[in-house]
C-alpha cells in the first residue's frame, strides 16, 4: 500500500488559450516527490510565461505542504509580474491549506561579511585573552575554595566525611590497579632501554640510580597526575556538568547549602589525599618493575638492585616525587570543577567541557612538573 | 475533515491505528494486557489515565520503541510486525511525534533541527529545505528569529512549538502529543491547543494525544479514550465519559478541575 502512495507521480498538462493559460494537475504533489514537483513548477513558470495563469487542480489527489508551497510560490512569482494567475477546482482542504501556506519571502538574515585573515586573528586573540581570563577564574576559584576550607575547620560539623570517603574509593581505591599496572610497565620499559644504552659503556649497574632517581623524582608522580586527570577530572567535569545542566547546582544553593562545600570540596580533597597515596604505589611498582627488568636484561639480583638502590637515593628524592602530588591534585581538581561548572544546556557542550578539562589538566600537571624541577634545581633538593 | 462533529458514527470511517489484544510488560510486571483501541482517521483522540497506567508506553510500543509481549499493531492498514525495515522506515515518515520534554537536538538550532527528518527521508533543493523549514516554524507560530535559536535559548513553550514544527516536518498523516500542553501555563496551553486544532484541520492531521489537561480534552479532543487496569476502560466522545460510573472516571471527570474545565469549556 505505501509503496502506491509513491507511485503516483505529479504529472502536468498545458493547455494554451489565447492569453491564457491552464495548467492541469494531477497525481500526488507531495514532498517525496519534491524534485518533480519544483521542476513541473518551473516548467509551469517558463511555459506560461507572460501569459494569465489558471492552475487546475482538479486531477490532484493529494496536496501536502510542499506542493501547496511550490504552487502558491509559482502564483506569487506571476503576481509580482503584473500578470493574474489562478485555482481553479481546487477541494476545500486543498483551498485552506493553500491559503494558510500563503507563500512570502522569508527575509534573508543580514550575513556578516568576513576575511579568513581578520577571523583567524581573532581567533587567537579570543584564545589568549580566554587563557587569562581562566588563570582569574582559576585563582578566584583556589580563593573559593580555601575559604569553604576554613568555614569546614571552624565549623566542622559541616565537613562532608561521607563524602569524602565515597570520592577516596573512587578516586584512589579504584584507580589502583590500573595505575599500578601501567607504572609497572613504564619502570620495565625504562630499564630495558637504559640497560640497553648503558651497556655499551660497561655501566649497566647503574640502570638502578637511573631508575631510582627518574621514577622516585619524576614519572611516578607524572605518570599517576596524568592517570587521575583523565579518570577523576573528566569523571568530575561531567557530574558537576550534568547537575548544572540539571539545574541540580541552583538547587543546593536556594536550600541554603553551599556546592563547593557539598559537591567540590569533598572531591578536592579526596584528591588531595588520594593522589600522593597513589604517586607512592605507583613509585613502588615502577621500581618493581625496573628491577624485574634488570634481572632479566641486566644479570641485577634483587639484593643487588636493592643494595644499590639504597646507595642511589635518599629520602629526599623520595620526597621530591610526593611534595608534587598535592600541587597536582589541586590543579587537576580546580581545573575539573571550574569546566564542570562552565558547562551550559547543551549535550555537546557537556562533551566539550569534558575534553577540554582532560587536556588543560594534563598540560598544567606537565607544566607544574617543569616549574617544580626549576625550583628543585634552583634550591638544590 | 473539515467540519469535525464529535459524536459522528464511528463505523464508516478509515481506522488509521488498529491496536489488538496487545500486551507489555518489564521483568514480572505487566502494564498492558488485552488491550484494543482504534484511532480512526482525521480525527483528535486524547488519551487519559492516572500515572504510571502506561500511556506512554502504549505510544511508545505504537512507536516501537518498547517492545510489546504479544498483540498485533495496525497502522494505515499494515501490520508493524510484518513490515520490512525498508518499509518500516517509509512508515515512519507517516508519523511525527512530539516527546514531552521536546526531545529537540540540543546541538542544533531550531531550524536544522526542523531540517533533521527532511534531510534524511526526502529529496530537497537547499532552497526549498529553508523554505520549507521557514514555514513549518510559522506554522506552530514561532517568530522567524527563533530559527537560528539553540534549544537551550527557548522557554518551555517556543521548545514545544519547535518540537511540533520537527514533528510536522514531513506532512504525516498521524501525530502523537505526548502532554503537549503540560508544563505551559494555561494562555499558552490554550494557544497551543488552539493550535494543534488549527494545523489538523489544515493539514487534515490524525492526532493521538496524551494529556492530562482537562481543558485540552473538553476543547479540542473529538474522541476520548480512558486507560485503566491495563486496558481502555472507556471510549467515546467526552459526553460518555461523564456519563460513565467507573470509579476513575468519575472522579477523574467529575472532580472540582473537572468542573471547573467544564464551566470554561462549555
Amino acid at each position: 500500500m505505501a509503496q502506491s502512495i509513491l507511485a503516483q507521480e505529479p504529472q502536468l498538462r498545458i493547455e494554451q488559450a489565447g492569453n491564457r493559460v491552464t495548467a492541469f494537475l494531477a497525481g500526488r504533489w507531495t514532498a517525496e516527490h519534491a524534485r518533480k514537483v519544483e521542476a513541473l513548477a518551473g516548467e509551469i513558470s517558463s511555459q506560461a510565461d507572460g501569459h494569465h495563469l489558471i492552475i487546475d487542480l482538479a486531477g490532484v489527489q493529494r496536496l501536502d505542504t510542499l506542493g501547496a508551497w511550490v504552487l502558491d510560490r509559482t502564483r506569487h512569482e506571476f503576481g509580482e509580474k503584473g500578470l493574474t494567475s489562478d485555482f481553479v477546482n481546487a477541494s476545500q482542504e486543498q483551498h485552506i491549506l493553500l491559503n494558510e501556506v500563503a507563500y512570502r519571502g522569508f527575509q534573508e538574515l543580514p550575513k556578516v561579511k568576513r576575511s579568513r585573515f581578520v577571523d583567524f586573528l581573532v581567533d587567537i586573540g579570543q584564545t589568549v585573552a580566554e587563557a587569562g581570563s581562566d588563570l582569574v577564574r582559576g585563582v578566584a576559584f583556589l580563593g573559593e575554595l580555601v575559604s569553604a576550607f576554613i568555614r569546614v575547620i571552624v565549623h566542622p560539623r559541616r565537613f562532608r566525611g561521607t563524602a569524602l570517603v565515597n570520592q577516596l574509593e573512587q578516586i584512589a581505591y579504584r584507580g589502583v590497579p590500573i595505575i599500578v599496572l601501567i607504572s609497572f610497565l613504564v619502570g620495565a620499559i625504562v630499564a630495558q632501554q637504559g640497560i640497553f644504552q648503558l651497556v655499551r659503556f660497561g655501566a649497566t649497574p647503574f640502570v638502578v640510580d637511573l631508575i631510582g632517581i627518574l621514577v622516585m623524582r619524576e614519572l611516578g608522580v607524572l605518570l599517576t597526575s596524568i592517570m587521575v586527570a583523565g579518570r577523576s577530572g573528566s569523571a568530575f567535569t561531567a557530574e558537576i556538568g550534568s547537575m548544572k545542566m540539571r539545574e541540580e547546582i541552583d538547587a543546593l544553593r536556594v536550600m541554603g547549602l553551599d556546592p563547593i562545600e557539598v559537591l567540590i570540596l569533598p572531591r578536592i580533597l579526596a584528591l588531595i589525599v588520594g593522589l600522593p597515596l597513589l604517586t607512592f604505589l605507583a613509585s613502588i611498582a615502577a621500581l618493581l618493575g625496573g628491577g624485574v627488568t634488570a634481572w632479566v636484561y641486566g644479570d641485577i639480583s634483587p639484593d643487588v638492585f636493592l643494595t644499590r638502590l639504597r646507595a642511589a637515593i635518599g629520602f629526599n628524592t623520595f620526597m621530591v616525587g610526593l611534595i608534587k602530588a598535592p600541587f597536582m591534585a589541586m590543579v587537576i581538581g580546580i581545573i575539573a570543577t571550574l569546566e564542570g561548572l562552565a558547562v551550559a544546556g547543551s549535550a555537546e557542550s557537556l562533551g566539550r567541557h569534558v575534553t577540554s578539562s582532560v587536556v588543560k589538566a594534563i598540560f598544567m600537571v606537565i607544566v607544574l612538573d617543569g616549574l617544580f624541577a626549576m625550583f628543585f634545581a634552583a634550591i638544590r633538593y | 475533515m473539515l467540519e469535525r462533529v464529535p459524536s459522528a458514527p464511528t463505523k464508516d470511517r478509515e481506522v488509521i491505528i488498529r491496536v489488538r489484544d496487545i500486551e507489555v510488560g518489564f521483568g514480572d510486571k505487566t502494564i498492558l494486557k488485552g488491550l484494543d483501541l482504534d484511532v480512526y482517521r482525521g480525527e483528535i483522540l486524547g488519551f487519559v489515565g492516572a500515572s504510571g497506567q502506561g500511556k506512554s508506553v502504549l505510544t511508545r510500543a505504537i512507536l516501537g520503541l518498547v517492545p510489546k509481549r504479544a498483540g498485533t499493531i495496525e497502522v494505515l492498514g499494515q501490520n508493524l510486525d510484518e513490515l520490512s525495515p525498508a518499509e518500516r522506515r517509509l512508515m515512519e515518515r507517516h508519523w511525527g511525534v512530539l516527546f514531552q520534554q521536546g526531545a529537540l537536538f540540543s546541538a542544533l538550532t531550531v531550524k536544522q533541527n526542523v531540517q533533521v527528518p527532511m534531510r534524511e527521508h526526502l529529496d530537497l533543493s537547499e532552497r526549498l529545505l529553508e523554505e520549507l523549514a521557514m514555514l513549518k516554524i510559522e506554522m506552530v507560530g514561532l517568530k522567524p528569529d527563533a530559527a537560528d535559536k539553540l534549544p537551550s535559548e527557548l522557554s518551555g513553550g517556543m521548545i514545544k512549538r519547535a518540537a511540533l514544527a520537527r514533528a510536522l516536518a514531513l506532512d504525516p498523516d498521524i501525530v502523537f502529543l505526548d502532554e503537549p500542553t503540560s508544563g505551559l501555563d494555561p494562555i499558552g496551553a490554550g494557544d497551543f491547543d488552539e493550535l494543534i486544532a488549527t494545523l489538523q484541520r489544515t493539514l487534515g492531521l490524525t492526532v493521538f494525544m496524551v494529556t492530562h489537561d482537562l481543558d485540552s480534552l473538553y476543547t479540542v479532543c473529538d474522541r476520548i479514550a480512558a486507560l485503566g487496569e491495563g486496558r481502555i476502560l472507556a471510549e467515546g466522545p467526552i459526553e460518555a465519559m461523564l456519563a460513565s460510573d467507573h470509579p476513575w472516571l468519575r472522579s477523574y471527570f467529575h472532580g472540582k478541575r473537572a468542573r471547573a474545565a467544564m464551566a470554561g469549556g462549555a
